[in-house]
């Protein structure tokens, strides 16, 4: 089923938006956040209109409700990554607070002094920052697969450095940057054979294919709502159920427990036992939403919508003289370009492109160490989703030759 | 044609004042955005009447740092260093002749900042 991309930007009331007078929005910074269809918006005001109570304790209809929605919200979401059961689909604030919890609780208890923590050069700062705190905290090892300068992680390198007996692995899913696809299930194969645990940051992959818990080879899955359709401010973290039954709680506080007593509690059984207080209830039911809009459209269809388009756009910026794109060919890379051009700063290009409509990201992106790796300060990002079509990214090469004619 | 890249900060940018360096200087300071890799340098050679006498930026960046540092350049040749020291963000904004937003007025304050940051750190001599 090939996606109607003109039927599916109906579903989205913020594309018809005009960013000046007769200025069309060109939204090209889905990386950074999705745009959200109407079903999403719809399905949290109608919770805050009609059934908006706390979830969990009360036995009035409300309650009740309130508590069914965000739990079926739950389950679909497990579907969607055939998860074995929602016990192990955890809510968090995002697809960082996931990788929090998971490098203070799992990490705490798992990481002793001169254990090895294996990063990638390429890694958004918070599959970085957390691992850089754990381990500075325990006097832990910090190894890094380096990038090539095709945008590739170095498996070479990384074969060297699992004979190091790492403890965990944390790689990337897809790059927010270069929009590499890491071949995790080989990646976590290998891992697996050294003992090591395997964190993937998932923001940039759930949202854009089919990710199955079950074969993906991942003990640890983090992803985010608001770069899938959904709200801000809710997110997931996904593992195996025993291993989430062995992890100390992360929050404390209500909810996650069974029993307080004034000098000690018992731990919730799962999923609840790692969320600690009112949730975003509204959101998990908006994420709901977002999964069930999805599932409707395809995965795969949006999949091989998407290659459709970043190929398109890479052909396209490719004849712009002074355009250098980062990361792999497009047959290898995922919906997200990020390039440089010749003589102009970054900020010009966006700024420049703005006067247009078309909105892009300028900036490291939130990971400076591949910035760095690439002698770069910073970069141009334009980023593609199921709602953008060939003749915006024709408004954004426009654009860029606008951009040359001026600096040029 | 954007309202923010007027000519007059275009030109600037292709067409830098007092682009280069000084050395000696009597005060020289350099910082830069680690956000997006803008960086300026400023070199001043004051004048026994304690009066900016030769002033010199290098540096790389956006349009609106590199043109906001050429125009202060110019700006405060003859002032004294009092006179520089009062300078301000809206100076700058005077300057540029434009409205920016949070992210943009970063670039173009950057200048300014390592300009007061000279101009405080020397002693003023007897």
């Amino acid at each position: 089923m090939t996606l109607n991309v003109e039927q599916i930007r109906k579903d989205f009331p913020i594309l018809t938006r005009e960013v000046k007078p007769n200025v069309p929005l060109v939204y090209l910074d889905s990386t950074a956040t999705a745009q959200k269809p109407s079903a999403v918006i719809d399905a949290m005001s109608h919770y805050y209109n009609h059934s908006n109570a706390n979830i969990h304790r009360g036995v009035h209809t409300l309650a009740e409700e309130a508590t069914a929605l965000y739990e079926n919200a739950r389950d679909r979401i497990a579907k969607f990554i055939n998860a074995k059961s929602p016990k192990e689909i955890i809510y968090t604030r995002n697809a960082t607070e996931a990788i929090n919890l998971v490098a203070y609780s799992w990490g705490r208890a798992n990481i002793k002094q001169g254990d090895v923590i294996v990063l990638t050069e390429m890694e958004h700062h918070s599959n970085l920052v957390p691992w850089q705190m754990l381990a500075a905290e325990k006097n832990a090892k910090i190894e890094i697969i380096p990038v090539t300068d095709d945008g590739e992680l170095d498996l070479n390198t990384y074969e060297s450095i699992l004979k190091l007996s790492p403890k965990i692995i944390c790689v990337t899913h897809m790059s927010n940057v270069l929009g590499t696809i890491n071949p995790i299930q080989q990646m976590a194969a290998k891992a697996h054979a050294v003992g090591a645990m395997v964190m993937v940051d998932g923001a940039q992959s759930v949202p854009h294919f089919a990710v199955d818990v079950q074969t993906l080879g991942a003990d640890f899955l983090a992803f985010s709502a608001h770069k899938m359709c959904g709200p801000t401010g809710i997110g997931i973290l996904w593992s195996r159920q025993q291993v989430l039954e062995a992890m100390p709680p992360f929050l404390g506080g209500g909810d996650m427990i069974k029993r307080v007593y004034l000098r000690e509690f018992k731990a919730n059984d799962l999923p609840h036992k790692f969320e600690a207080g009112t949730p975003a209830i509204a959101e998990a039911i908006g994420f709901g939403a977002a999964v069930d809009y999805l599932t409707a459209v395809g995965m795969d269809s949006i999949h091989d919508y998407e290659r459709e388009i970043i190929a398109y756009a890479i052909e396209r910026l490719e004849e712009v003289p002074g355009v250098k794109i980062y990361g792999p060919k497009a047959e290898r890379k995922g919906g997200v370009a990020a390039f440089s051009f010749d003589g102009v700063h970054p900020h010009d290009v966006a700024q420049i492109l703005d006067s247009d409509g078309v909105a892009v990201r300028a900036g490291h992106h939130c990971a400076m160490p591949l910035h760095d790796r690439f002698n770069l300060p910073a970069t141009t990002r334009a980023s593609f989703y199921l709602y953008n079509t060939k003749s915006e990214v024709d408004k954004l090469i426009e654009g860029l030759y606008k951009v040359k004619k001026m600096f040029g | 044609m954007d309202d923010m890249y007027r000519e007059v900060i275009l030109d600037h940018y292709k067409n830098p004042r007092n682009k280069g360096t000084l050395d000696p200087a009597d005060f020289s300071f350099e910082d830069d955005n680690p956000l997006c890799g803008d960086r300026i340098r400023i070199d001043v050679r004051v004048g026994e009447d304690n009066k900016v006498k030769e002033v010199a930026f290098s540096g790389q960046g956006c349009a609106i740092s590199q043109a906001s540092a050429s125009m202060l350049t110019e700006h405060i040749i003859g002032k004294s260093l009092d006179e520089v020291k009062q300078l301000s963000k809206d100076d700058i904004l005077e300057l540029l002749g434009i409205e920016l937003g949070p992210v943009r007025l970063k670039c173009a304050l950057l200048s300014l900042k390592v300009l007061k940051a000279g101009v405080y750190g020397i002693k003023e001599e007897e």
